[in-house]
């Protein structure tokens, strides 16, 4: 076992072992401010999918980690990520969640942006002459990629490619967005609260097939039992999580639904999916088309957790966005398909309904263990947490990456190898 | 001044409902509160302020008449740990006004203030809400939908263990 050296002061890496980590990682308002210049301004940070921003003109405004940005897709149809932060006085150019706009106006001296941030006008522009020129002003504008309809920004010119940074998680994201059966996938709908408690505790949970039976009992009763049984992973040997490097791991539940496009054609479909298939085969779908929908309704049967901030989450994207060291907002996004038959997104839509959002079945549990573990926490803040569950089985795959059942810790292990890198950087 | 209608008796019946059954989730009696619905009720916390689709929207809750006997029988089993640590709530609903009256029923819009309180922090909860009830003869009145228009529904919302 690693011991944790908390005599070191300002030498975070020190605070996280191969196994353990420090109770006060979830508790110093000092390592917050740390993580936010080490982590969140440094590397990649999920802010939108494509669907959100579907025109030129689209926008959606988001953090990255404290700091408030624009999301845009321009003229051109590229991405922009834009500090929304104007140039002048420091005032927000935006102020709704999402919609289409030309540009950007500040509120205050009326600056005017353009969607790739550059500044357009300035009202009574003759105090400027000779004092600034307006090309030297635009809004700061973070790079910003896409794999797969999936946004990241980094504040980091030097980052590397996006791609590179997914590495091997580009395979699960392949496999992720099969669900949306050869259509191009849009965001349906958004759950999003907040939990007392610090975003790594978020950041483990997505990879914590341990906790499921327990904090998701009541969910599991009220489930048929199909769905149980597609969730009870707890001695399948079949149900593992990798570790994927770059703090990236994918905790499978469902073997059976992991790559879509395979169907050995013994799985049932689920009875409480008739009245779907009945509509479908009167509009005239092919009984091939029709259960390929059935068996992508729950969604890929893993969820791939990418450090820091968004998972892809068996049917959804989980986005979780740090507000302090005590406070964490949660977005769960409804995902379906772009003109697929409407009814199977209604299905969709009322699955997620019943386990996420704060009226579900299973985020406001997974709410209350979380506010928890921040209170407990801040008892002997030096007092390690374990993540070492499952260290004496975890193995080596042909791939290359650390290997575990899904009930074991290895998903955190690898998120805190990559906190720890981070952290130790200059 | 606009005629709220309160000198029709079935619009105080109606009124009567509402808060009977603002006090049932006060107490959180539940068994309670799922016999106040018809059996084809809805009871719906949409996120878009706007809509009324609510069968092609995401909703915090969607529920019929299934799935109020699950989410009852959820906060009443024990299973679930937000349910069992669940906040104390007080609720005040005023500012009725009628929106629809028919031969059978009548639809209310009403403000209602939550304040929920939880290891020493309260929360505030405020939204616009719409009832239609209908009446049948026996008085055994019941609720056929029920909105509930949380103020902050497109931001987050973090509701721990109580009803709207």
């Amino acid at each position: 076992m690693t011991t944790i050296e908390h005599s070191i002061q300002n030498n975070y890496g020190d605070l996280v072992g191969t196994d353990l980590v420090a109770g006060r990682l979830y508790t110093d308002p000092e390592i917050f401010r740390v993580e936010m210049e080490k982590i969140f301004y440094r590397t990649w940070v999920w802010v939108a999918h494509e669907s959100e921003i579907p025109e030129p003109g689209s926008f959606k405004t988001t953090q990255v980690g404290n700091q408030p940005v624009i999301v845009t897709r321009d003229r051109k149809g590229n991405f922009n990520t834009l500090l929304n932060r104007c140039r002048h006085r420091g005032a927000t150019v935006c102020d709704q969640r999402s919609g289409k706009a030309n540009g950007f106006t500040c509120p205050y001296h009326n600056w005017s942006y353009a969607l790739d941030g550059r500044l357009r006008g300035i009202p009574y522009p003759d105090g400027y002459e000779g004092v600034i020129d307006k090309k030297d002003f635009p809004l700061q504008t973070l790079r910003t990629e896409s794999y797969l309809g999936m946004i990241w920004t980094t504040f980091n010119q030097d980052a590397e490619p996006l791609e590179d940074f997914l590495g091997d998680a580009k395979l699960w994201m392949e496999r992720f967005f099969k669900q949306s059966n050869g259509l191009p996938t849009k965001v349906l709908g958004v759950h999003k609260f907040r939990f007392k408690g610090n975003w790594k505790i978020q950041l483990e949970n997505t990879t914590d097939g341990y906790h499921f039976p327990m904090v998701h009992k009541s969910w599991m009763a009220s489930v048929d039992a199909e769905t149980a049984d597609m969730m009870s992973f707890m001695d399948d040997p079949a149900a593992e999580t990798h570790s994927l490097g770059n703090g990236h791991s994918v905790a499978i539940m469902a073997a059976a639904h992991v790559d879509l496009d395979i169907d050995d054609g013994t799985e049932e479909i689920q009875p409480r999916f008739q009245h779907l298939v009945d509509e479908l085969t009167e509009a005239g779908e092919s009984p091939e088309r029709i259960r390929r929908y059935m068996r992508s309704m729950h969604g890929c049967g893993f969820n791939l957790n990418t450090f820091p901030n968004v998972a892809m989450s068996s049917s959804f994207f989980r986005v979780l966005i740090p507000i302090s060291v005590d406070e964490t907002e949660i977005w769960h996004m409804a995902i379906g398909m772009d003109g697929g038959p409407e009814s199977v997104n209604r299905e969709r839509l009322r699955i997620h309904e019943h386990f996420q959002g704060p009226f579900g079945f299973g985020s406001p549990d997974d709410a209350e263990g979380w506010t928890r573990v921040q209170i407990g926490a801040g008892g002997n803040p030096d007092m390690p947490i374990l993540v070492n569950r499952g260290e004496g089985r975890e193995y080596i795959t042909e791939e290359g990456w650390p290997t575990s059942h899904v009930t074991d810790e290895t998903g955190m292990r690898e998120a805190y190898a990559m906190w720890k890198k981070l952290m130790s950087d200059d | 001044m606009t005629d709220l209608g309160l000198t029709d008796p079935r619009v105080l019946r109606a009124i009567e409902l509402v808060w009977k059954e603002a006090e049932a989730l006060d107490a959180k009696d539940y068994k309670s509160w799922e016999q106040m619905y018809t059996d084809d009720g809805i009871y719906v916390i949409p996120i878009d302020p706007d809509t009324d689709d609510f069968a092609s929207s995401l909703n915090m809750v969607y529920d019929d008449a299934r799935m109020r006997r699950l989410r009852v029988q959820r906060m009443l089993q024990g299973y679930s740990p937000s349910a069992v640590a669940a906040a104390r709530t007080v609720r005040v609903i005023s500012r009725f006004t009628v929106q629809e009256r028919t031969d059978t029923s009548v639809t209310l819009r009403s403000a209602q203030i939550v304040n929920a309180f939880k290891r020493n922090a309260f929360l505030t909860l405020g939204a616009d809400l719409t009832h239609t009830i209908v009446f049948d003869d026996e008085g055994d009145d019941r609720i056929a939908l029920k909105v509930v228009r949380l103020i902050d529904s497109e931001d987050a919302v973090s509701a721990s263990g109580y009803l709207l």
